[in-house]
């Protein structure tokens, strides 16, 4: 599986300082915090082609941001952000139901302000842009075989059927092949060695 | 080529493997399974004004949903659960095409699309921190082209175009202290005024431009009493604020550039002042509302000189806003009860003498007190306005009332379950015929063409709907009697709201529903929480006369002195057969495994004093009792003071009460967590109820270990201060999780394990001798699940066969956690995906059904994780005899299979819980999980292996029974006629 993961399609790694787009008069004077922005990219192409898949609809993607510290909705185009994170290490899952999604170690360096870093933790794959893809899309249902008759056959009791017809067409056949000097030879053997019964036993214990 | 012993050995464990994810086939969804959707109670509800389409409404609720609703019939179209951290606090329209969420104290702006509910702009703002942050549409577009949205909370105000999300303007008020409380807006200029608060007597008036946010005017009042904060607006410039001491009011008036204002003491106006006073939001046209303990009161201002009372209406009764019906009037909804009905009033502003409407609907008696009341109009056909309002009440429920009617109701209440028990269904009884399902014959064989095409596969997608129709209605699930294998029972629901209610297994409807006297909020607005429920009485089978009952318990007010309350439930019918008001308050409630003469399950109930007492308080229950005394134990956790303390009981309480049910108690040891370096972070215990089958395990080279099989044993893990709080804030080196296995009895500890570089959130889960508990390790960076599992060594002896014979073991030995039996453990760790909400294990009825982790994922699905995936025996080349017993080859993770989620395509919205109950079937567990969402089904973690599942194909066994005869008779008349042949040869 791992050899079709989209993942090689990654590029380029986006970052973002609180203080990026809007006036200065409206920032706040303690804006410690970072910005994580990123983007989900679910390939409608996957989805539909197969029958079962769930239709892709970023309107139910949440990500989340520590384990459910923060959580954000997916824009129509697939970005999201959150904004005032502080430097450390952070974890970022995505949750979109009919897909995997592997969580992202994102890294923001307190000494170099701005410097972050992501990786996947499932295969420690550095992304050098926060796109997001899906491992694998998850399939919740058993398919159902279609009819055969080699699965009939397979059942039990086709199983019995089959040990039935042996019994009666093959043994008979199997009975003459055998020559009817071992034949009698068999049989005279079985005579001579008699089972031994437990009234023998009991027979023999007493005497 | 291999032996084949070994091919055999190799084709079973394939067989063993492929059970590990056991699924269902799609067409099998609700079958045995069902989900229910919820938003919780609501507290703000926005009408969509548009004329076409299908009329719906937007709500959001206390559970954090936005939704939006179909007014036809309450379900749901869109939905959407916001973390609980991050409180969403308003909610407007704007454009008639999205709705505009405000959350995170005003820090959090989101637009979402009207018809699907997708998430169109997030804006995250920077504000001060703010009790009430607040949000105010530019109703007039002239400011701009694109319409305002404006969000002020503490001492900014902000201007946010609502099409695309970007800050037109950002203000910060300079002001110490200053909390705006009002936004309004001049219909003539493009002028705002802001009013705000600082300290708490100043009152300050800003005007600001609409269009660049730049203050025009500021002007400072100061007042000589000091105000609660709470203020609405009267009319278009009069304000009207409570003072401190909830008793007086102020009508402030901003005339041009200056400020007049006047008070009024409310004991003039209203008679009764007990309670808390609070002014109800929004009237306008100089009506406002004041709410008292016992009354309603509509009152009328004049000017700032004074107000005069209206109408007054008794308690309970609810005000709608305002709702603007024609340019110059506004409407208003008051309901209240009559008895057992509801009058819905409706006036207007202009003439609140008169009443536009007064219909009387009648609702369920379960249901409670109107709490809030949301009007909506509608013409009708006859040009003349129509009223509907949506009612939330006391249990959380949603009704649409129209023309006297309840149009549809939601029972919202299930959306915050609080704890789960379960009930058997009555026996059936002899006589009552059941069989009468399949009475028509022809029916009988249409069905099972039917059933037979769709076994060979050759049925049409019509006829496979039928198919599934006919299932679902032959199914005998929905029966309201006891089977034969223990599907079908009685959920028993505790919600928040204080309503118990049951639902059947079979598909999730309301079997009754009771809101408990006991916890419903008293008038002086003291609020009771509930807290648990139990089974009281299981009675057995010989006197099944009885009906089983619960036990329900519950705090009287929020505060955990407060003294408990109890009542007793019938389960069938969900009346109250017993209340009880407590003289203690309720800290622990320890259900003993000890039943009195009438079946009553014997409870302990620690209070804050450490004293237990013991319900029922019967005679007999304590005779019952007095003998077990020393044997019983238990502990207590103390998260503040970071302690875990052992205690027994002891005989009566103080000498100078002479209450026989009441015991005092002996601390018998205590632990004393180092603060500094760890913070308990979990305790966890096996369930009570749970059954263990063997007490020896046979490992692969035909050894015999003993599990170690306390009752007592308790998991704690402890993290290191830093550790404590969330991913990604505490460093690998400065934290580390310590896991303890305590002997609840002895203190002793069992077993110490350090985990550096982790943290939590830790989830633990403990049975039979195992313990698997999850925690987030900072070095790998992802969550890790380790497994414990603790054998008795002092036991492992008794492996002679010799001394088995002579009769030299100590298997018959009393078990007492007095001796200090020597333990061995395994352990080992595996990383795990996802982020984990709850976790639990299946039940089975004698556990000897294999288990399976039950975990409820981030994403709010439950994924069933085969105990053997966490099994510390797991190695890298397992031999040929471990492979036999089923040992996994390792890994370093757990795998995600995906047909493993027992949700399989659905979520449980806001997941809390997963209660797995045993059913009479050994194979099989019934699960069921809540958040916001409901979601029961029925799991079997080995298969079904002890009957036919749904899937067995009755057609081909009466194939395979057609051919033998037919083969028989064949082969008999061909024998019949080789033998003739012989005979004439």
């Amino acid at each position: 599986m791992a050899a079709c993961l989209p993942l090689l399609l990654l590029a380029l790694f986006a970052v973002a300082l609180a203080c990026v787009g809007v006036d200065a008069a409206y920032q706040p004077r303690s804006a410690e915090g970072h910005t994580i922005a990123g983007r989900i990219k679910i390939d409608a192409a996957i989805t539909s082609a197969k029958g079962f898949g769930l239709p892709a609809k970023t309107s139910n993607t949440k990500v989340i941001l520590n384990g459910g510290q923060r959580v954000t909705f997916a824009r129509p185009d697939g970005y999201f952000a959150f904004h005032n994170v502080p430097a450390g290490t952070h974890l970022i899952e995505v949750s979109s139901l009919g897909y995997l999604f592997s969580p992202v170690r994102v890294d923001i360096s307190a000494r170099n302000p701005g410097h972050i870093q992501a990786a996947l933790t499932d295969t420690r794959r550095v992304l050098n842009e926060l796109v997001l893809e899906p491992l694998r899309e998850e399939q919740y249902y058993e398919i159902r075989e279609p009819f055969s008759i080699m699965s009939l056959l397979k059942s039990p009791m086709g199983l019995m059927l089959g040990f039935m017809v042996i019994m009666v067409f093959v043994m008979p056949k199997m009975m003459e092949n055998i020559d009817p000097e071992e034949m009698k030879q068999a049989q005279e053997q079985m005579r001579n060695s008699p089972v031994p019964s437990f009234s023998g036993l009991l027979a023999r214990a007493n005497s | 080529m291999a032996p084949p012993r070994h091919l055999l050995l190799i084709l079973l464990a394939a067989a063993s493997l492929a059970t590990l994810a056991a699924a269902v086939y799609e067409d099998q969804v609700g079958l045995a399974d069902w989900h229910q959707k919820y938003i919780g109670k609501v507290k703000q509800a926005v009408y969509h004004s548009q004329k076409s389409g299908r009329r719906r409404v937007v709500v959001l609720t206390e559970e954090n949903v936005i939704a939006s609703l179909d007014l036809r019939s309450g379900d749901i179209f869109w939905r959407h659960v916001i973390e609980k951290n991050d409180p969403v606090d308003q909610l407007g329209l704007s454009l008639a095409k999205y709705a505009v969420t405000l959350s995170m104290g005003g820090s959090t702006l989101r637009a979402w699309n009207l018809p699907d509910g997708q998430m169109i702009w997030e804006t995250n703002l920077q504000v001060s921190k703010s009790s009430k942050p607040l949000l105010h549409f530019l109703s007039n577009s002239k400011v701009a082209k694109d319409n305002l949205v404006l969000v002020s909370a503490g001492q900014w105000i902000y201007a946010v175009s609502s099409i695309d999300g970007v800050i037109a303007w950002g203000k910060e008020f300079s002001l110490d202290g200053l909390e705006i409380k009002q936004v309004l807006q001049s219909p003539e200029n493009d002028i705002l005024y802001v009013v705000g608060i600082a300290g708490s007597s100043k009152l300050n008036l800003y005007q600001l431009n609409a269009k660049t946010g730049e203050v025009v005017k500021h002007i400072q009042e100061s007042f000589p009493g000091a105000l609660c904060g709470e203020t609405i607006l009267g009319s278009h410039n009069v304000l009207v604020a409570l003072d401190e001491t909830r008793s007086g009011l102020f009508l402030i008036e901003f005339k041009g550039e200056s400020i007049n204002y006047n008070k009024v003491h409310i004991s003039d106006l209203v008679q009764d002042l007990s309670g808390r006073v609070k002014l109800l939001p929004l009237m306008s046209n100089g009506i406002i509302a004041l709410q008292a303990s016992s009354t309603v009161s509509l009152l009328k201002l004049k000017g700032i000189d004074g107000l005069e009372v209206i109408q007054s209406f008794e308690q309970p009764a609810a005000v709608s806003n305002a709702l603007t019906i024609t340019e110059k009037d506004e409407g208003f909804a008051v309901v209240r009860h009559m008895g057992s009905e509801i009058e819905f009033i409706v006036k207007f502003t202009s003439d609140v003498s008169n009443e536009v409407i007064r219909e009387k609907i009648n609702i369920d008696q379960h249901r409670g007190n109107i709490q809030k009341v949301f009007l909506n109009n509608y013409i009708r056909t006859d040009k003349s306005h129509g009223f509907r309002a949506l009612l939330v009440l006391e249990d959380h429920s949603l009704l649409l009332v129209q023309q006297g009617n309840v149009v549809w109701s939601r029972e919202d209440g299930l959306a915050s379950i609080i704890d789960v028990t379960t009930s058997e269904l009555p026996v059936e009884k002899d006589g009552v015929s059941v069989a009468n399902v399949e009475h028509n014959l022809f029916e009988w064989l249409k069905g099972h063409m039917l059933k037979l095409k769709g076994t060979l596969m050759l049925a049409s997608a019509d006829e496979l709907a039928a198919i599934q129709a006919l299932r679902l209605k032959n199914s005998e699930k929905n029966k309201m009697t006891r089977d034969h294998n223990g599907f079908r029972k009685l959920l028993i629901l505790l919600t928040k709201a204080g309503k118990v209610i049951a639902l059947h297994t079979g598909d999730g409807r309301i079997i009754w529903s009771n809101l408990l006297p006991s916890l419903r909020a008293s008038k002086s607005g003291e609020m009771p929480s509930a807290l648990r429920i139990y089974q009281w009485q299981v009675p057995h089978h010989r006197v099944m006369r009885e009906n089983p009952s619960i036990l329900v318990v519950g705090r009287s007010g929020t505060d955990s002195a407060a003294p408990g309350v109890l009542s007793v439930l019938d389960s069938y019918s969900g009346e109250e057969l017993n209340s009880l008001k407590f003289d203690h308050s309720v800290v622990q409630i320890i259900p003993l495994m000890l039943k009195d003469s009438s079946e009553q399950r014997l409870h302990l109930i620690v209070d804050s004093h450490y004293r237990a007492h013991l319900y029922p308080r019967s005679p007999d229950a304590i005779n019952v009792f007095l003998h077990e005394i020393p044997n019983t134990y238990f502990y207590t956790v103390d998260i503040e003071k970071n302690v875990i303390r052992g205690h027994s009981l002891q005989k009566s309480c103080d000498l100078s009460s002479d209450d026989e049910y009441c015991f005092s108690t002996k601390e018998l040891w205590s632990i004393v967590f180092p603060s500094d370096a760890e913070r308990i972070a979990i305790t966890e215990t096996r369930k009570m109820n749970e059954v263990v089958h063997t007490q020896a395990k046979i490992i692969a080279d035909q050894d015999v270990m003993y599990k170690y099989l306390s009752k007592n044993l308790v998991f704690v893990a402890t993290v290191s201060p830093k550790a404590a709080s969330e991913i990604g804030s505490a460093a690998p080196e400065e934290a580390w999780l310590v896991a303890y296995l305590i002997d609840a009895v002895t203190g002793r500890i069992l077993h110490r394990v350090t985990h550096h570089g982790a943290q939590g959130p830790v989830h633990a889960v403990v049975s039979e001798n195992w313990v698997v508990y999850l925690y987030f390790n900072l070095r790998a960076h992802r969550f890790e699940m380790a497994v414990i599992e603790i054998y008795d060594q002092s036991r492992a002896d008794n492996k002679d066969v010799l001394k088995l014979i002579l009769g030299k073991h100590n298997l018959s030995a009393p078990i007492t956690s007095y001796i200090r039996s020597e333990v061995m453990v395994k352990s080992q760790s595996y990383f795990f995906t996802h982020s984990v909400k709850t976790m639990t294990v299946t039940q089975t009825a004698k556990g000897i059904t294999s288990k399976q982790l039950l975990i409820g994922t981030i994403g709010d699905q439950v994924l069933a994780l085969d105990k053997r995936f966490v099994d510390p025996r797991r190695s890298v080349n397992p031999t040929q005899q471990e492979k036999e017993e089923g040992i996994i080859p390792l890994t370093d993770s757990l795998p995600i299979i995906p047909m493993s989620y027992v949700t399989h395509s659905l979520q449980v919205e806001a997941l809390r819980g997963i209660v797995a109950i045993p059913s009479k079937l050994e194979s099989t567990t019934l699960v069921f999980t809540y958040g916001v969402d409901l979601f029961y089904t029925r799991l079997a973690p080995s298969r079904t292996y002890d009957s036919l599942t749904d899937e067995f194909s009755y057609a081909l066994l009466l194939i395979t029974i057609v051919a033998l005869v037919a083969a028989i008779i064949f082969t008999w008349i061909w024998s019949e006629k080789k033998e003739l042949n012989d005979k004439w040869r």
